[in-house]
């Protein structure tokens, strides 16, 4: 009886250290690992480029089609590198808990939420501003002290995606310019009753963030968003492009001119809506563009105008999508500093899957800005903030919980006109401007 | 050498070296995270940057002083009036699968089954329930109802109600399998004894069944209070917090995700985990009373 009890004993301890013994040997062929890619990534200058690099990417739709053939096609180039990749269907929330640890690929996008100044400890630089911008545009959104760690994987421009055979079939054969235009369009539409004139896309939530991006036709001035905002305690007051940008949403929203039943919005069927004219317009970032043509039957339907602004000229902005960086942990520097600049220049990725423009000093303008060459519609990137205010426009929102890219206040506009909130539109933007003047104060002394 | 040990200390090896996987696992998964928290909600960490400021209470106060962060456990109430029902609804249907009845497992079955689901997948079922022209409102126009079909998820007065019936639909499987455990376990001559002293279904549940799973409907009541008080998958994913649906948990994602405000976030989850602590013991209490 004691015997079996202590062969029992002897067997369990085996297996407690059987399994200790596993993890501690699980770790040594980990960094074993990580030792032997360190060596395959060596830079001994000039030599050819080889080791295998992570991709991080956002694209889930594309990671194992076209992201494939991208890597067959750099390949040709560098054939000593092997490319993986990951895709992260959330991809915000998910690569910024990755960044607590030091495993996050080699070649990434850098999530717009890390404040700025954090960038150098996550990231490596590219290079110098100064330099690289002779060779690309939009470096400035994520550059530190004269570095820039980001080079745009397309940039994009943004107003209003509209159904132009719905806007003809209600008597409106020119883009609406100014707000009272565009309200008339869309009353016109309504009363037409075929369509819904506006959809706010307000269940799915992120599409609401997409009005932001039109701050700067608004205002009509490239200096607003990054060099007036952060010095002014009237952001949100009547006459100001906040106030008059929202003020379009909310009257859209008061006047019945948006879908039924806004908390059930669908983000995949209203592209398919707009596309077969059961929409009239949604405001979009240019990225838009390509997914609803493809889902069309007549893809010269489909059209795009600024967002409408009563400033004296009309400025479509400009601005990066997601930029793209390399892991200060990556141990492979060399192949992915490759990797960025192939998939830069010779992908093709800014104008055919990421839709907007290519970041490129010099290269072509993709199809769907043809249709603008002619008007006096600018194209122009804002200005980006003066020295020693970068980043305070984040700050200033973060502290303040305003939340200029989150959905929240819009969709509390939106439930304010429907009639669900005892607030008025002039009481939102009170709260806003004065949660604004709190923080800016804290955050500029 | 470990046979030359005295049994005792043998014993006493085997006991450590089993409990050290499992302890070890509790304490990095479960106290690691919550001693960290407790840290966190002293800084103003803003969940990337490798620096961050201890503030002391500061946020603590801004959460007890500006109303805007705790207005939101209005919401709650409506998941724990939901809680009554939804234990009620598990009750019954526990007592009634417990005596013989035709296809008892199939019920069984189709009343466990939604818990089994992903609250992700049941969430976007029920917008398409709620959506205008969408399941409910075809189901209340077949039996007649058309006039109270609305929206659901429109009108903010009727909002919590459908999150909390979503959660009620979600939750009671739950419920309703302990509830059936507990009451199979009593032996079966009781009730045959009730029988032949005349007692019907109703006098068995009042003395028979309901005295004896007392214990168990104290547990549920405290998971369900607790679940109340954090409900957060539901209304997350239907409606993001929108509408008047926010409740104090969306609120702290919120906070510590769109916002950055990672040390005010923590305080935040610091406040919750108490407010549960101080219920559940608050409940003990109460219950002991009358034990």
């Amino acid at each position: 009886m004691k015997k079996s009890k202590l062969v029992l004993g002897l067997m369990a301890l085996m297996l407690v250290l059987g399994m200790l013994a596993g993890c501690s040997g699980n770790g040594r062929d980990g960094e074993a690992g990580g030792g032997a890619n360190g060596g395959g990534g060596s830079t001994d200058g000039g030599g050819a480029v080889k080791g295998e690099i992570t991709v991080i990417t956002q694209r889930t739709d594309i990671v194992d089609t076209v992201f494939k053939q991208y890597a067959a096609e750099f390949n040709k180039e560098y054939p000593d590198v092997k490319v993986n990749f990951q895709a992260l269907s959330d991809y915000e929330g998910q690569i910024t808990v990755r960044m607590s640890s030091d495993d996050y690929g080699d070649v990434l996008l850098l999530p717009t939420s890390i404040p700025l100044e954090d960038t150098p400890q996550f990231f490596e630089p590219l290079g110098d501003l100064e330099e690289m911008s002779k060779q690309y545009i939009g470096l400035e959104e994520r550059a530190v002290d004269g570095k820039a760690y980001g080079i745009p994987i397309a940039v994009n421009f943004s107003g209003v995606l509209y159904n132009k055979k719905v806007f003809a079939d209600a008597g409106v054969t020119t883009a609406p310019r100014t707000p009272n235009e565009f309200m008339a369009a869309l009353q016109a539409i309504k009363e037409k009753g075929d369509a819904i004139p506006l959809y706010t896309n307000y269940a799915d939530s992120w599409p609401l963030t997409q009005w932001e991006a039109v701050l700067t036709t608004v205002a009509g001035d490239v200096d607003y968003v990054n060099v007036t905002q952060p010095n002014t305690d009237d952001n949100f007051v009547p006459g100001q492009p906040h106030y008059e940008l929202y003020k379009v949403m909310y009257d859209a929203v008061a006047q019945g001119l948006i879908e039924k039943d806004p908390t059930t919005t669908n983000w995949e069927a209203s592209k398919s809506d707009l596309a077969n004219g059961k929409i009239g317009a949604m405001v979009l970032g240019s990225w838009a563009i390509g997914q609803v043509q493809e889902l069309a039957d007549n893809p010269d339907d489909i059209a795009y105008m600024p967002f409408p602004t009563n400033a004296k000229e009309v400025i479509m902005p400009l601005a990066d999508d997601y930029t793209l960086g390399i892991s200060k942990h990556s141990k492979n520097k060399a192949a992915a500093r490759a990797w960025v600049d192939w998939f830069i220049n010779e992908s093709g990725y800014p104008t055919t899957e990421g839709g907007g423009m290519s970041p490129v000093v010099g290269a072509p303008l993709p199809d769907t800005l043809k249709q603008f060459e002619g008007t006096d519609i600018k194209f122009e990137l804002q200005t980006p903030a003066q020295p020693g205010q970068e980043g305070w426009v984040d700050k200033i929102d973060k502290d303040a919980e305003i939340g200029l890219w989150q959905p929240d206040f819009k969709k509390r506009i939106i439930e304010a006109a429907i009639g669900n909130r005892k607030e008025s539109y002039d009481d939102i933007m009170k709260e806003l401007n004065d949660a604004w003047v709190k923080s800016r104060a804290k955050v500029t002394k | 050498m470990f046979a030359n040990l005295s049994y005792k200390t043998q014993r006493r090896i085997i006991i450590i070296a089993f409990s050290l996987i499992p302890v070890v696992l509790l304490f990095t998964f479960a106290y690691l995270p919550v001693f960290n928290m407790f840290k966190y909600s002293f800084t103003n960490w803003n969940g990337y940057s490798k620096s961050f400021d201890y503030v002391g209470f500061e946020n603590y106060q801004t959460i007890f002083t500006n109303p805007k962060y705790f207005s939101v456990f209005k919401v709650s109430l409506y998941y724990f009036g939901a809680t009554f029902v939804q234990m009620g609804l598990a009750l019954y249907f526990a007592t009634i699968l417990s005596f013989n009845i035709r296809f008892k497992n199939f019920f069984k079955g189709v009343l466990f089954f939604p818990y089994l689901l992903n609250g992700v997948a049941i969430g976007f079922i029920f917008l398409v329930f709620f959506r205008p022209d969408g399941t409910l409102d075809t189901l209340l126009q077949v039996i007649g109802l058309g006039h109270l079909s609305q929206g659901w998820l429109l009108n903010p007065n009727i909002i919590n109600i459908s999150l909390a019936g979503a959660s009620l639909w979600r939750y009671m499987g739950f419920n309703f399998i302990i509830f059936l455990g507990a009451i199979s376990s009593i032996g079966k001559d009781i009730y045959e004894a009730a029988d032949i002293d005349g007692a019907n279904r109703w006098h068995q549940f009042r003395h028979i069944i309901l005295p004896s799973i007392k214990r168990i409907l104290q547990l549920n009541l405290i998971l369900a209070i607790s679940g109340a008080i954090s409900a957060f998958d539901i209304p997350y994913i239907m409606t993001g917090g929108s509408n008047g649906s926010n409740t104090f948990v969306i609120q702290t994602v919120d906070v510590a995700f769109k916002y950055s405000k990672l040390g005010l976030a923590s305080a935040m989850a610091v406040v919750l985990l108490i407010i549960v602590i101080l219920v559940t013991l608050l409940q003990r209490v109460l219950i002991k009373g009358d034990d």
